[in-house]
């Protein structure tokens, strides 16, 4: 009978710490909006597949009194469990514990999950809600936020990792979030800021409140720090779910693959692309009137919309998709695009997902502040990561790709596997316009009525050089294809690249400009 | 192409392009021809000290204000020998980044 006392005793002890910082605070959790850190993580896992660890651990503070306060599992709960049945690690911060502030053993279980994950060789995914550091432990928890970054950038490009913030993440802490791959964010509930409003507002006298300082949407529309942007946190656990469906769970291997399904027949892509080059659509329309099931998991919505990348599947295989978006600024490229769309292109060629990109746009987006703000830096990037990518690369150029957005964009030149063409793509320097302007500009200064020979020359420009086929005679497009061929093609395009290997030349690592 | 949304127009290369803007390049700002009578705050802060009186002749380099941001005193110099025309900030006042301290015009 000794046997079921010390089972009743060690149900006890675990029922005291899933209490957290206990009722009131678990209410004042839910009066916000936000579940506890245990609800959180069995909202994301499949059912009874969560193994909690570290429940026992105890703080290490012996400073202000610390020594004699109990905080249970000082303040993060940590486990693993599986997601449609692909194993994940968790942690998962409890602020009505302390306020989930990061004390020594809090941030050792952290990193004990975090070693575990890279270790195993599976996805981390870390819920952030702290307050940050807990001060009383001094530079011990300035110590743990460090450890916690290195294994960050150790795991970078070796495990996906996923941060979900779904409460405070001030100060220091945001650097952990900012190293991994993917940023969850909830309306209401995120905030995210090196330095808060208080201060903000003591040093500088500007008033802002948390919301506008470093909301959800401050971060997924503004800065480019969130990748997922959720109303509730029900929508960003599906989100979650969904992400995890389409990576894989490491780097040697490939995302899982799924039963094949035709697009839905209500996406008729040669139905969705204006001739003139000048008018706008939605290129969503087309990345969905080639993929599985016409399903498209879009990252990064509301950041620089002129460029559109995601997650859709073609052949049952998950593959990047990368496409300027002519709805959004035409298209051009820009800081911010060349950015999010450079990153995502590293990612994919890290978890070995083939690119698809397609192509329409004129060009670089002019400006002083552009220039000014580094786009020659910023653009760089996107030249960069399809250079250095050996997955498996195709573009389809739909209508424009103009100067130096033409090379940026997945080039023949820059090692692109297959370029495909509309009969609609136009391949030049720059559009009709500009480049009649300036190869005919005496003609047109000195005729009678310039306007009349300007628009002449255009489409004597537009007659010769807008189309395909002056890059095909040089073998830079290796096929002109008709629109309602594309998925076929792209089909069969990816079957030949499906063991693809290149090997560039050894290095420690590339330097590109970031 | 069901729904039509408001379209606005960006031009690259001479060409006028149908599209929507984004709420970034909507407030993006539009550059500005600096003006060097103008002695604008580099970083927000708070005026800790004010060393000339409008209508004084100042040497070049010679301090002028001194702005305190982030706990350091930073000495702002007379770009050029010239006069104060206007102080626009008071002493104790607390300022953002790009505010017009004092406008001055330079001498021969």
């Amino acid at each position: 009978m000794s046997l079921r006392r010390n089972i009743l005793d060690l149900r006890k002890r675990k029922d005291e710490v899933r209490k957290g910082g206990g009722d009131e605070a678990i209410g004042k959790q839910a009066a916000m909006g936000k579940l506890t850190a245990r609800e959180r993580i069995l909202a994301i896992v499949d059912e009874g597949s969560f193994h909690e660890y570290d429940m026992f651990v105890e703080h290490a503070g012996t400073d202000f009194d610390m020594g004699n306060k109990v905080l249970a599992g000082d303040g993060v709960v940590i486990g693993t469990g599986t997601i449609y049945e692909s194993p994940v690690c968790l942690f998962a911060q409890d602020f009505t514990v302390a306020g989930g502030s990061l004390g020594l053993s809090h941030a050792r279980k952290i990193t004990k999950i975090m070693d575990h994950a890279l270790k195993m060789r599976v996805p981390l995914i870390g819920i952030n809600d702290s307050g940050g550091a807990r001060i009383q432990e001094g530079v011990n928890s300035l110590a743990g936020y460090g450890e916690i970054f290195f294994r960050n950038t150790l795991s970078s490009g070796v495990i996906p990792q996923i941060s979900v913030i779904l409460g405070p993440c001030a100060g220091g802490a945001v650097y952990s979030p900012a190293l991994t791959d993917f940023v969850f964010v909830v309306e209401n509930i995120s905030k995210m800021f090196i330095t808060g409003p208080a201060v903000i507002k003591s040093v500088l006298g500007e008033d802002i409140s948390m919301e506008a300082l470093g909301g959800a949407r401050v971060h997924a529309e503004i800065t480019g720090n969130a990748h997922f942007f959720a109303l509730s946190e029900k929508e960003c656990f599906e989100q979650i779910k969904t992400l995890i469906t389409y990576i894989p769970w490491n780097n040697t291997q490939k995302a899982k693959t799924f039963p094949v399904r035709e697009p839905k027949s209500k996406y008729k892509i040669q139905n969705i692309v204006p001739a003139d080059a000048r008018l706008p659509y939605d290129i969503r329309e087309i990345i969905k009137s080639i993929t599985d099931g016409s399903e498209f998991f879009e990252i990064m919505e509301l950041f620089a919309a002129n460029i559109v990348i995601g997650f859709g599947r073609m052949n049952g295989e998950t593959i990047g998709f990368v496409a300027n978006q002519p709805k959004v600024l035409a298209g051009v490229l820009d800081c911010d695009s060349s950015d999010k769309a450079a990153r995502f292109i590293r990612y994919c060629n890290a978890f070995n997902i083939p690119i698809i990109t397609l192509e329409d746009m004129p060009g670089y987006l002019p400006g002083v502040d552009q220039e000014h703000a580094g786009v020659i830096r910023h653009g760089a990037k996107i030249l960069y990561a399809y250079s250095e990518a050996t997955v498996p690369k195709i573009t389809v150029i739909i209508r424009k790709a103009y100067g130096g957005g033409y090379i940026a964009m997945n080039s023949r030149h820059l090692r692109a596997d297959f370029v495909f063409a509309w009969p609609t793509a136009e391949i030049a320097v720059m559009g009709p316009e500009g480049a009649a302007n300036i190869v005919f500009r005496k003609e047109i200064s000195e005729a009678e009525d310039p306007d009349a020979m300007r628009q002449q020359k255009i489409q004597e420009y537009k007659d010769k050089f807008a189309n395909p086929y002056v890059a095909a005679a040089k073998g830079y497009i290796d096929e002109v294809i008709e629109p309602q061929e594309t998925r076929k093609i792209l089909l069969h395009a990816l079957r030949i690249s499906a063991s693809k290997d290149v090997q560039g030349p050894s290095k420690k690592h590339g330097l590109p400009p970031f | 192409m069901a729904e039509q949304e408001k379209t606005q127009i960006i031009i690259v290369h001479s060409a006028k392009y149908q599209t929507t803007y984004n709420k970034k390049y909507e407030n993006r700002k539009v550059w500005a021809e600096p003006n060097f009578n103008h002695i604008n705050s580099y970083i927000p802060g708070t005026v800790i000290d004010i060393l000339v009186k409008e209508g004084q002749k100042v040497a070049s380099g010679q301090s002028i204000l001194i702005l305190e941001a982030m706990k350091m005193l930073n000495d702002i110099k007379m770009p050029f020998k010239g006069k104060i025309v206007k102080v626009y900030v008071e002493i104790g006042q607390k300022i953002p980044k790009n505010f017009l301290m004092i406008e001055i015009e330079p001498l021969d």
